[in-house]
């Protein structure tokens, strides 16, 4: 199924480019604690790529390799073509690198309609000067970029709570408020940690489908971490499994679940 | 009723995004800048010049600008006074430098100083947080006040020590030292503290007020949206500086006339961070209200049981004073944190919506 240099088509037909971000044989070690061991994959344009395993696997962590909020002990990260040097997690995002996170990190302070505006900080370029007068440069920006901010609080149905602060909403909003921050940065690849973490199913459902929404309508390639088993296997198109650090299986939903590693792994094994 | 908002519809972002997209609140500004341009300055005496108009309007701008570092970008600072003193001693020494200056442009140019040191004590905010942070910019509170004293070359040699502010001119019109008249300095600072609050509320409301508020909020995740937590925090002890350093200039030139360096010690630090507190970390307009309420209640304890015919000499004033200043913030850090603007907001939402409750 999976064909290295041209990408492949999925069971619904969707077509998967190529490789946009590889991870070459990393290792993250924090102090004598091996978090990850030697783990290599890729993500292709296009797919919904899950890394899944028991807790402690380090999927969190593998995440965070990839938005640069860790630098790898060893390995390489190669980004569009290219290998990634070691850069500040704000140069990881301004390179099309958004995230959501496991537990919902929103700006308490702010309304729905400034948090996702946030997400749009990447793009905005206007000085200081512009922004002090509030002319040129820095008003025609603001414009634009509700612009798409609006597309995606749309996208999303938030609209009704665009001007609430973000404190006075319930958990199952928030999550979608953080996923619309991180859309309204329009990235390249989009990682969720975890995003159903918390929701009953009816929560759940609609965050499925939000997935495949974002995934089908603007293209983004998705990598996401998760518990639940049954929306892993539904939503993503190839699925990495790790225990203890390492990579025990990597493939189509099908393969994984057939493998005998992940099987040992999430069951247990008997000794 | 006086406040519907109903039938007042946005059709584009520009107008959904104004300052004032409430009509009323237009309004309610309107005339308070025409109390403040005009009605102040026709009816006002001499001693409400001196003891409530200009030191409000000082004493705001001082506020405005650790609100900038403190309530928007998150970084506590206990260093306001001393970043004040910077401004002050700049703008004196630019003056006696260069008398050819335009008093208005030196004061203008002093922030820049302050802005300079700001960011140079801002530096370890890219380390350290919260309180720790608060001890850091106390070492600049000591540090500078005590160069003010050291350094004779910033108070020109003075036998006594202090600055005094020289009589300086700008169109023909004396607007500092001992020549000025107190209503041309009460328009100079409300020039200049029109225009920075202008310009702060520009700030805020824009792409950079979203960084410092991401940064003050979740810092972890606002790097990991693409904002520069060194830049972040960095521009905010910049301009936050350079407002105090400007409120600092006029403080001394335009309300004082003189300083020693004692002046800037911690309890006006601590002043302005309870004006900054009681009007409500993270508004604008809070800092007006916190000025009014720290300046104006001494005046007021000092003079209302006066008027009434009751006596209270002055030493129980001043204790009065501490005391009723002292229960307001504990008052307001235990119901209402964000202070009287949120008051404001809260009264405010209640009024659109009423007669009814809902």
């Amino acid at each position: 199924m999976t064909d290295q240099a041209e990408g492949y088509t999925t069971a619904d037909g969707r077509k998967i480019g190529g490789v946009v971000m590889e991870m070459k044989n990393i290792t993250l070690r924090f102090g004598g604690v091996v978090a990850i061991h030697n783990i290599s994959f890729d993500i292709r344009e296009g797919e919904i790529r899950a890394i899944i395993g028991p807790n402690g696997a380090g999927k969190s962590s593998m995440l965070n390799v990839i938005s640069g909020f860790y630098t790898p002990s060893e390995g390489e990260v190669w980004y569009k073509g290219a290998k990634r040097p070691p850069m500040k997690p704000y140069e990881v995002a301004r390179q099309g690198v958004a995230r959501t996170f496991q537990n919902i990190a929103l700006f308490e302070g702010m309304s729905v309609l400034d948090n996702v505006m946030t997400g749009r900080l990447t793009h905005m370029k206007a000085g200081i000067l512009p922004q002090m007068i509030w002319k040129g440069r820095a008003e025609a920006e603001e414009t634009e970029n509700r612009i798409i901010a609006e597309r995606v609080i749309d996208f999303l149905e938030i609209q009704h709570i665009r001007k609430t602060p973000v404190a006075r909403l319930p958990y199952g909003l928030k999550k979608r408020v953080e996923l619309a921050r991180a859309l309204a940065a329009e990235p390249t690849i989009l990682l969720l940690d975890e995003p159903m973490a918390g929701m009953n199913v009816e929560e759940k459902e609609d965050m499925c489908r939000f997935i495949l929404d974002v995934n089908d309508e603007f293209g983004t390639t998705i990598a996401l971490i998760e518990h639940d088993m049954g929306v892993v296997m539904d939503l993503s198109d190839r699925v990495v499994v790790m225990d203890y650090g390492k990579k025990i299986g990597d493939g189509s939903p099908d393969e994984v679940r057939n493998n005998q590693d992940v099987i040992d792994a999430y069951l247990g094994v008997q000794h | 009723m006086l406040y519907r908002t109903a039938g007042q519809y946005k059709t584009s972002y520009a107008s959904d995004q104004a300052v004032f997209p409430v009509r009323q609140d237009a309004i309610l500004l309107g005339i308070i800048l025409l109390l403040a341009w005009v009605i102040f300055p026709l009816t006002a005496s001499e001693f409400t010049f001196q003891t409530l108009l200009i030191p409000i309007l000082i004493y705001s701008l001082a506020a405005l600008g650790l609100n900038v570092l403190t309530g928007y970008a998150g970084q506590l600072s206990l260093g306001t006074a001393a970043f004040m003193g910077v401004g002050a001693y700049a703008c004196y020494k630019m003056v006696t430098l260069m008398p050819w200056l335009n008093p208005l442009v030196a004061i203008l140019l002093s922030g820049a100083f302050s802005a300079g040191i700001g960011v140079a004590f801002g530096i370890p905010s890219l380390r350290i947080k919260g309180f720790y942070l608060a001890i850091a910019t106390l070492a600049a509170q000591f540090f500078l006040v005590w160069l003010f004293e050291k350094w004779g070359w910033l108070y020109n040699y003075n036998s006594s020590g202090a600055i005094q502010v020289p009589n300086l001119t700008m169109f023909g019109v004396y607007v500092a030292g001992p020549q000025a008249s107190t209503i041309v300095q009460y328009y100079v600072v409300l020039v200049v503290v029109s225009l920075l609050t202008w310009v702060t509320i520009n700030l805020t409301r824009g792409t950079l007020g979203r960084t410092w508020k991401a940064t003050r909020d979740m810092d972890f995740a606002a790097e990991l949206i693409g904002i520069n937590l060194m830049r972040s925090k960095l521009t905010a002890f910049a301009i936050s500086s350079y407002i105090v350093g400007v409120a600092g200039a006029l403080f001394v030139f335009m309300w004082r006339g003189a300083a020693e360096p004692n002046l800037f010690d911690i309890p006006l630090s601590f002043r302005i961070l309870f004006i900054a507190i009681i009007g409500g970390l993270g508004s604008i307009m809070g800092n007006y209200l916190g000025a009014i309420l720290i300046v104006g209640l001494p005046v007021m304890l000092n003079t209302v049981p006066e008027a009434l015919g009751i006596h209270i000499d002055s030493a129980t004033v001043e204790h009065l004073n501490i005391m009723i200043v002292g229960s307001l913030i504990i008052f307001f850090l235990i119901i209402e944190p964000h202070g009287l603007a949120r008051l404001w907001a809260l009264i405010r939402e209640k009024l659109v919506i009423w007669p009814f409750p809902h």
